[in-house]
């Protein structure tokens, strides 16, 4: 992937030219924070970029969801992270947002609402789809033709929203195999990251999810093993390397494909 | 002296509709201990999924075998039922096969009624055998230690049994009418008696007496084995016959990512933010979570009776999968156990709950078994009636959070960043743009 300088503008820089965006990426705490999840926020932004969708993100007006602090039970710390959210997001009218992670996405679109905050809710694979559809971003299979690629899918996108198809009609434009693993779409295993478990080990057990996880995908031996979503993103790449196995198969989201596909 | 017989039927009969009706009543007022949701919006959608879910067992046949044996069970169960309302009335009245008169279409009903009675026969056979021959994980489970195995296996006996009174008795009957003996001489055709006429040759070269007296205990073993039958479902898994209908149909119809948002802290944190907000005033005591069984709604208290411990939530758990000691399996039968025992404190203090020191959470459910959830769903997606493991989790981690501080310290860790700088880890909310600007 290129590491031309990419540019971001933020709400704030729109705010100032009175002008509004078309969307508001909102790039989440992993996103922002993780190395490893950063490098997918960036190729969300190159896709937007590269279509001319005038967007922008929130930048340092941006704060955490508070799904992880729903998801553990502190209720009264997650409407405060939602109602500030909020207001920041209805100051700047906020119509339309892309999320970079389903978990985002889910509280986003399906928690703010009760609390204030209505806005259109995507999660980046169903915008990448949408722009393929639309004819505004073409993809061909370039650097991924023929490879075996299998999608994780995410709980928060899949089995929470129902979202099974987009993640994998973006993947088939790649002119790639896709391959399923035994458990997947409603039956898909869980990465082992949600319900706030990111943030903590484990309770005693015969073995790790991600490894349970992983292993079943490795089962297939693909080249690629495709995310959705940032703690997936770890969770999966701590599993491929439990198995010594990060030479053959890499872990990438979808974001990354299609960055990569389009030679941005 | 001669109705003596017919007035026993109807006693007895009255009876176990009477204890039947008491013990579903109890159920009702336990189901109703549990706090108000609206479950009563969009009707429509609720009936399709009623017929989809519940009659339609959409969710059963996910798993090919035990759906299509369970659907012959169920659908045996709804349809010979029908036979019943014939047992009642010919007990009342001391008629023998009183729809008789129905003529073909009689003999198209028994027809279908033996060959349905077969397939709950061979289903309850199979299911028996997975059960304690065959080595299946969610049926080797240590959730099922003790009662709920026996409870299990009990069913399947006695609908073995019940079946295999059904088709005798009609085997007995079979041979009595081909000897044109007295009122049984119904001129029926042979092939009202698909399995019955096979299994006919059974009774050997046995007297008339034996075969009136065979058709006879077994007609009171059916019948009775229904009245007592019917009376042990509401002490047993198998309440789910009556409950999976109501159950699926006030469920949840949202996304299941959409977890409720609690109201009452709604007002305090917009207090908070905005000190001109006057929150409505709350009667009583309010409690964030669940700590006991009354905390909980009465859907997840619903939930909890109709679960028929198949063990599909667990068997799908990624932490039970891994050997965690959570399974939503024994969440639901741990709720419905201290339901049960709150209900009898009940019933014994006068339909008041006298303290009795326990709770849901704790004596029944550890803290290690609710922070083991990945809070993924795959409990809620597999379940057959719709039942909602995870919304009792969730509740009861809200009242350890909320109420006692009992998070796990990395999890307090990660809600200190968020409180601090808005992210769950230690990074400033000024740095959250420095990806624009790293290689």
């Amino acid at each position: 992937m290129s590491n031309e300088a990419i540019h971001v503008p933020t709400m704030a820089d729109f705010a100032a030219r009175g002008e509004t965006p078309e969307i508001l990426f909102w790039v989440g705490c992993a996103g922002s924070f993780d190395d490893r999840a950063k490098k997918i926020t960036k190729a969300i932004v190159r896709i937007l970029s590269h279509v001319g969708i005038k967007f922008a993100v929130l930048g340092v007006e941006e704060s955490c969801s508070g799904d992880p602090a729903k998801r553990a039970g502190n209720e009264f710390l997650f409407q405060m992270q939602a109602m500030n959210n909020i207001t920041v997001l209805n100051n700047y009218s906020i119509k339309k947002i892309v999320t970079g992670c389903p978990h985002c996405f889910n509280t986003l679109k399906n928690e703010y609402p009760e609390l204030g905050g209505q806005y259109e809710v995507v999660h980046h694979t169903q915008l990448v789809q949408e722009l393929i559809d639309t004819g505004k971003l073409r993809v061909k299979g370039g650097a991924f033709l023929g490879k075996k690629i299998t999608f994780h899918d995410p709980c928060y996108l899949g089995r929470a929203n129902d979202e099974y198809e987009a993640p994998r009609s973006v993947i088939q434009n790649l002119d790639v195999e896709l391959a399923e693993m035994k458990r997947s779409k409603q039956n898909g295993l869980c990465c082992g990251a949600g319900g706030a478990q990111m943030f903590k080990e484990a309770e005693k057990g015969d073995k790790e999810v991600n490894v349970e996880r992983t292993a079943e995908a490795l089962e297939l031996k693909p080249d690629i093993i495709a995310t959705g979503c940032p703690f997936c993103m770890t969770m999966m790449t701590d599993g491929v390397k439990h198995f010594n196995k990060e030479e053959k198969t890499k872990v990438i989201d979808v974001a990354e494909l299609i960055a990569a596909a389009i030679d941005l | 002296m001669e109705y003596i017989i017919n007035i026993i039927f109807i006693v007895l009969l009255i009876s176990g509709l009477l204890l039947f009706t008491k013990n579903v009543v109890q159920i009702r007022r336990n189901i109703l201990l549990g706090k108000p949701v609206n479950r009563t919006d969009n009707q429509t959608q609720r009936w399709k999924t009623m017929f989809r879910v519940a009659m339609g067992q959409s969710k059963m046949v996910t798993r090919p075998l035990p759906g299509i044996l369970h659907l012959f069970v169920y659908i045996g169960f709804v349809v010979i039922n029908i036979e019943v309302i014939e047992i009642i009335i010919d007990g009342v009245c001391g008629t023998h096969r009183v729809f008789s008169v129905l003529g073909s279409l009689y003999t198209f009903l028994i027809a279908t009624f033996e060959i349905l009675a077969a397939l709950v026969f061979l289903g309850c056979v199979i299911f028996f055998t997975r059960r304690n021959v065959v080595k299946i994980k969610r049926f080797l489970s240590n959730d099922l230690n003790g009662w709920p195995r026996s409870d299990a296996n009990y069913i399947l006996v006695a609908e073995i049994a019940l079946m295999a009174a059904f088709l005798f008795m009609n085997a007995a009957d079979f041979r009595l009418q081909q000897v044109h003996f007295s009122h049984y001489d119904l001129g029926l055709s042979s092939s009202a008696f698909p399995i019955s006429s096979l299994l006919a040759s059974l009774y050997g070269d046995a007297s008339i007496p034996f075969l009136v007296m065979a058709e006879r205990s077994t007609w009171w073993f059916h019948i009775l084995g229904i009245l007592v039958f019917m009376n042990y479902l509401p002490y047993s898994k198998h309440f789910h016959v009556i409950l999976a209908f109501p159950n699926v149909f006030y469920s949840n119809l949202k996304v299941k990512g959409e977890f409720t948002n609690l109201a009452v802290v709604t007002n305090e944190v917009k207090a908070m933010l905005d000190p001109t907000f006057v929150p409505p005033v709350v009667e009583g005591l309010t409690r964030f979570g669940a700590k006991d069984v009354q905390d909980l709604s009465w859907k997840q208290l619903m939930d909890a009776y109709s679960c028929t411990e198949c063990g599909r939530c667990t068997s799908a758990c990624p932490a039970n999968i891994t050997g965690k000691k959570l399974s939503p399996r024994k969440i639901m039968m741990d709720t419905r156990d201290r339901l049960e025992e709150v209900g009898s404190n009940m019933t014994k203090n006068g339909g008041k709950f006298i303290d009795d020191g326990k709770s849901l959470f704790g004596d029944y459910i550890s803290g290690e078994e609710i922070w083991a959830c990945t809070s993924c769903n795959a409990c809620v997606q597999e379940c057959p009636v719709n039942i909602d493991p995870l919304s009792i989790i969730i509740d009861l981690r809200r009242f350890q959070v909320m109420e006692q501080s009992a998070a796990p310290t990395e999890l307090n860790m990660m809600m200190t960043n968020m409180e601090n700088n808005g992210a769950p880890w230690q990074f400033a909310q000024s740095d959250r743009l420095n990806w624009v600007n790293e290689n």
